[in-house]
């Protein structure tokens, strides 16, 4: 590889912001930390913490969007500007929330950690290359399990990120042997050249146990059924915040990478949608997984009365849509799916968030719990309402625009003659189905009067409550104008 | 015309302030809300006053909105003589409810921004001319509906608030995937209702069968179509009187113009295949309703059974599709909203607030008409004008849709005359129980029901004791008679002057996209 290491100095800019940004953080900790209470020290190392990220999000805004780059391992084009934008303002998002959080030990560590991880987010956005996109997901997933199990007073948080570590381990080594055969059936690490290998050569039987095995990897990391069982536990038992992060800019990252790898790399062997006839490809395979985890995810949240599993049931019910879009970002690119993904994870991370306030004054469990949200905090009930009516798909929110624009993109692909068509109307008899269970949550938040011993107001602090807001405004604003986001992609 | 897209800015703009005076005082909300409905009111009889009919579907904004992707969404408004009439009886109905539920004070900004965002996405769907505009106005009528039940409801307000809700949605998800497979199969270009219909003539007949079931089958559950009306009986009882007017008067309008404006144009193809079973249930709506009217115990159940009845000649006048039963649907939409707001003002606010009891077993024993004249006489106007007595709206718009059907089907029409008898049947009925009855209580009468709680009020023989010694009840208040004014003249001018609205609507009906709908049809 004799491409200059100058080029590859401003294309990494954002993540050398953001790994300089943790570095700091954890500095600033060690040497002022010691005499001050957490809460002081968390709001220090949010406050260095938002500041990488504008950096980054800067150097993201200026980086000139030239193709491949440094002999093709990574790829600056308009999906890569347009994710790591997106999961820059998630992760912002989801910092801003923290301070909700108590009984936080290490506030600067958490801090930093969830910077290392946005690290591996956004090369995740830029990776065009085998051995990048992995080190990239396992950055992200290394630092995700560690966030998990951060709650050192709950043992639930050391099982769920025990779960998630056994998972993600399992399913990292599936997708490695998948990306291993790839690369002894093709003889090419780089995406593009993978591609070019594979259209000049007959389909290989191994290259079959790949595409496998990739899509294990990917299941996992999208947390669609039937690879979804540590989402309730981890989505339950992790830190709130750490939850939010997972459901928003970890989702948006690995559907990015995944649709680039499936689409630019892995192309030639689409294979078809017809659910008859010509041979079988990771198309079809990905239209079963979406089914799967939209009957799945929808039937199961029915049953759901804690707030956070019934959250992670709804999680997977919209990886199943999400699958839908990377299946229709060939004909009608990557905009609708990348809408989708960043709209879901505004709105879940707001829904956390608001969980994460509630808790905060009291326990926010189960159902009831958030009952009387209205009078004990009318700021956080209208806030909710958003978040909840954008994730069951009203309009005018964005939520809405996102079910829509990915359902016309799959239908587009050919009607009804395609099991994409049949999948976006059964996503659609499905969005009738969860409207049930968001009803649920907001009749507990706007209907139901407070249980006697909480009438207390809940107080929000002012970091969370201007995130929430902005959210909420977000939500909205994009639900109107969706435009512009899918002008960032197309 | 440029008017009217001010209905939905106002109101919205008026579901804030009433939602931020609220937080003030409950009458603070109540006036903004009241204001805002005026307003819309006066803007949809403005625009009524100089609207030249004979220009047919009027556009007022066009905006492209959504274009990338191909999506070719459009903001655009557009009215014609139809939307008109369905514009200013929002009008009427937004107004007159919030004149009865002057006496809401739990929440009243929450109850009143909810309310008015109702009405703001009911103007949006009657100006929509773009599919995908129309269907989010849809969606932004629908779920207000659930707070305003669940909330200030009363009888199994949960249980009736959830039935509706998920009714209206999965009705909405139906039509959904309809559009989009319409969209698809078109070649994904623009959502125009224009464009929508001009590429489905060249769908196949399958696809427009399929297509028109989704679509029609998805706005007629809002219309209250047999077999799937269910949640409008439970929903209507559920509902605080202000909700349940709205529901009735204007909600279930929503679906019919779905249907009118998206299914039937769109589909005409479709629309042949459908028609007469779409007929064949439109009757037994009509029918089967008013039947179940016949025997209930509730009175507000038997004015929530009526209101499918009634819907029932809206659905049949749509589906018999000549020039004559298509306006005369419209007109009994306009007709409906009015009588239905009336007759759930006059038992929800009116009475229920006062005698607390709707079960027309206990109502039998209480004199109403002596101790409460002005209810008394405003029920029996609503319900004559309900029979579809001459003078009345409800009289030439039944006419209209019978002489259509006969053209279409004669067999139909003969049994739709017999549901009108029904009608009158079951609202004679529940007149003579319930508003003339005796004063003492017969051996024979039968126990009550007290559906909603079974533990809570005395027994019967107390019950007419208590009332008997204390035979007066708090007098009608003025935004109560004001309302009920309002209510009858509007029904009575459109029966009386029913040329008014036909001659908005039947220009209407000459435009190329219901030209379809009369051509769908069998002659």
């Amino acid at each position: 590889m004799s491409a200059p290491y100058a080029q590859l100095f401003p294309a990494l800019l954002p993540e050398a912001a953001l790994s300089f940004g943790a570095l700091t953080v954890i500095a600033v900790d060690l040497i002022t930390g010691k005499k001050r209470s957490a809460p002081a020290r968390l709001n220090t190392a949010v406050t260095l913490a938002l500041g990488a990220i504008a950096a980054a999000l800067y150097c993201t805004g200026t980086t000139a969007r030239t193709g491949p780059v440094f002999g093709g391992i990574l790829v600056l084009d308009a999906l890569t500007c347009a994710t790591r934008l997106g999961v820059l303002a998630l992760t912002a998002f989801t910092l801003a929330i923290t301070p909700g959080l108590h009984r936080l030990r290490h506030p600067a560590e958490y801090v930093a950690i969830i910077l290392f991880a946005a690290t591996g987010f956004t090369l995740m956005a830029a990776a065009h290359h085998l051995l990048i996109a992995f080190l990239a997901l396992e950055l992200a997933s290394l630092s995700l399990y560690v966030l998990t199990g951060f709650d050192k007073n709950k043992p639930e948080s050391a099982e769920a990120a025990l779960k998630y570590f056994l998972f993600g381990g399992i399913s990292a080594a599936f997708l490695l042997f998948g990306l291993s055969l790839l690369y002894g059936v093709t003889g090419a690490l780089e995406f593009a050249a993978i591609t070019r290998q594979l259209s000049a050569m007959p389909t290989h039987p191994l290259l079959i146990v790949a595409l496998a095995m990739i899509l294990v990897g990917f299941g996992f990391k999208a947390a669609a059924a039937p690879f979804h069982l540590w989402a309730p536990d981890v989505y339950e038992g992790a830190p709130i915040t750490s939850a939010a992060l997972i459901a928003s800019a970890s989702k948006l990252a690995g559907f990015t990478l995944f649709t680039r790898l499936l689409w630019t790399g892995l192309a030639p062997s689409v294979g078809t949608l017809v659910t008859a006839g010509s041979p079988a490809g990771w198309a079809l395979l990905l239209a079963l997984l979406s089914a799967l985890s939209l009957l799945l995810g929808n039937l199961a949240a029915l049953a759901q009365t804690n707030v956070r599993r019934l959250l992670a049931y709804s999680a997977i019910a919209h990886a199943g849509a999400m699958l839908l879009g990377v299946i229709a970002a060939g004909q009608a690119g990557p905009a609708p799916l990348l809408y989708y993904a960043f709209t879901y994870g505004l709105a879940t991370i707001g829904a956390f968030g608001v969980i994460a306030v509630v808790d905060g004054a009291g326990s926010c469990k189960n159902l009831p719990d958030l009952a009387g949200l209205h009078r004990r905090s009318p700021l956080l009930a209208g806030c909710l309402l958003i978040f909840i009516l954008s994730l069951a798909g009203i309009p005018p929110l964005a939520g809405f625009f996102g079910k829509f624009v990915v359902f016309a993109a799959a239908l587009k692909l050919g009607g009804l003659t395609t099991s994409a068509g049949w999948l976006a109307l059964l996503a659609i008899a499905m969005s009738a189905v969860g409207l049930y269970y968001y009803l649920l949550i907001l009749k507990q938040a706007l209907v139901a009067p407070p249980a006697p011993a909480t009438h207390a107001t809940i107080p929000v602090p002012a970091l969370p409550a201007i995130s929430l807001l902005l959210l909420a405004v977000l939500l909205v604003a994009l639900g109107l104008f969706p435009s512009l986001i899918l002008r960032l992609v197309n | 015309m440029n008017a009217l897209p001010w209905t939905i800015y106002l109101s919205f703009a008026g579901a804030t302030l009433a939602l931020l005076a609220g937080t003030r005082a409950a009458a603070a909300a109540r006036w903004v809300a009241l204001l805002t409905a005026l307003a819309g009111l006066g803007a949809g009889l403005f625009a009524a006053a100089r609207f030249v009919p004979s220009r047919g579907l009027q556009t007022i904004v066009d905006l492209p909105w959504i274009p990338d992707l191909n999506l070719g969404i459009h903001y655009h408004l557009a009215a014609d003589g139809i939307s008109l009439t369905l514009i200013v009886l929002t009008g009427i109905a937004a107004t007159a409810g919030i004149l009865f539920s002057w006496n809401i004070t739990e929440r009243a900004g929450e109850f009143f921004a909810l309310y008015l965002a109702l009405i703001g996405g009911v103007y949006g769907v009657f100006l929509s001319a773009d599919a995908f505009l129309l269907f989010v106005f849809y969606e932004i009528a629908i779920v207000p509906k659930y707070f305003l039940i669940a909330k200030w409801g009363s009888t199994q307000r949960e249980y009736g608030a959830m039935k509706l809700v998920l009714f209206s949605f999965g009705g909405s998800a139906l039509v959904l995937a309809g559009l989009l497979w319409a969209y698809a199969a078109g070649g994904g270009k623009s959502f125009a209702l224009a464009d929508l219909a001009s590429v489905a003539t060249h769908f196949t007949r399958t696809e427009q069968i399929s297509m028109f079931g989704l679509v029609f089958l998805g706005f007629a559950i809002l219309a209250g179509l047999f077999p799937l009306h269910t949640w409008a009986p439970t929903g209507h009882v559920a509902a605080p009187t202000a909700a349940s007017m709205l529901l009735a008067g204007v909600v279930m309008k929503l679906g019919a113009y779905g249907c009118l404006r998206i299914a039937l144009p769109l589909f005409p193809v479709g629309f042949a295949f459908w028609q007469s079973t779409l007929i064949a249930l439109a009757v037994a709506g009509i029918l089967y309703a008013g039947l179940i009217a016949l025997v209930q115990d509730d009175l507000k159940f038997v004015i929530g059974y009526s209101s499918v009845s009634h819907m029932g000649f809206v659905l049949l006048g749509l589906a018999a599709a000549n020039g004559q039963a298509v306006s005369g649907a419209v007109l009994q939409m306009f007709s409906h909203g009015i009588i239905a707001g009336l007759l759930f003002a006059v038992v929800g606010r009116m009475l229920y607030e006062r005698t607390h009891t709707r079960q027309l077993a206990a109502l039998r024993s209480l004199p109403l008409h002596r101790l409460m004249p002005f209810t008394s006489i405003t029920f029996v106007i609503a319900g004559l004008a309900s029979m579809g007595m001459p003078g009345f709206s409800g009289f030439p718009a039944e006419l209209l849709i019978l002489i259509g059907t006969w053209k279409t089907s004669p067999l139909a029409a003969t049994f739709a005359a017999v549901g009108i008898l029904i009608a009158a049947a079951f609202t004679l009925r529940v007149i003579q129980i319930a508003f003339f009855g005796t004063s003492e209580p017969t051996a024979s009468s039968p126990r009550p029901h007290l559906s909603s709680s079974p533990n809570e009020p005395p027994a019967l023989s107390t019950l007419t004791t208590t009332l008997a010694s204390h035979p007066s009840y708090s007098p009608i208040t003025w935004p109560e008679r004001t309302g009920a004014v309002l209510l009858i003249a509007a029904t009575l001018y459109a029966g009386l002057k029913p040329d008014i609205l036909l001659s908005w609507i039947t220009p209407a009906l000459q435009s190329p996209l219901m030209q379809n709908v009369l051509k769908g049809g069998t002659p």
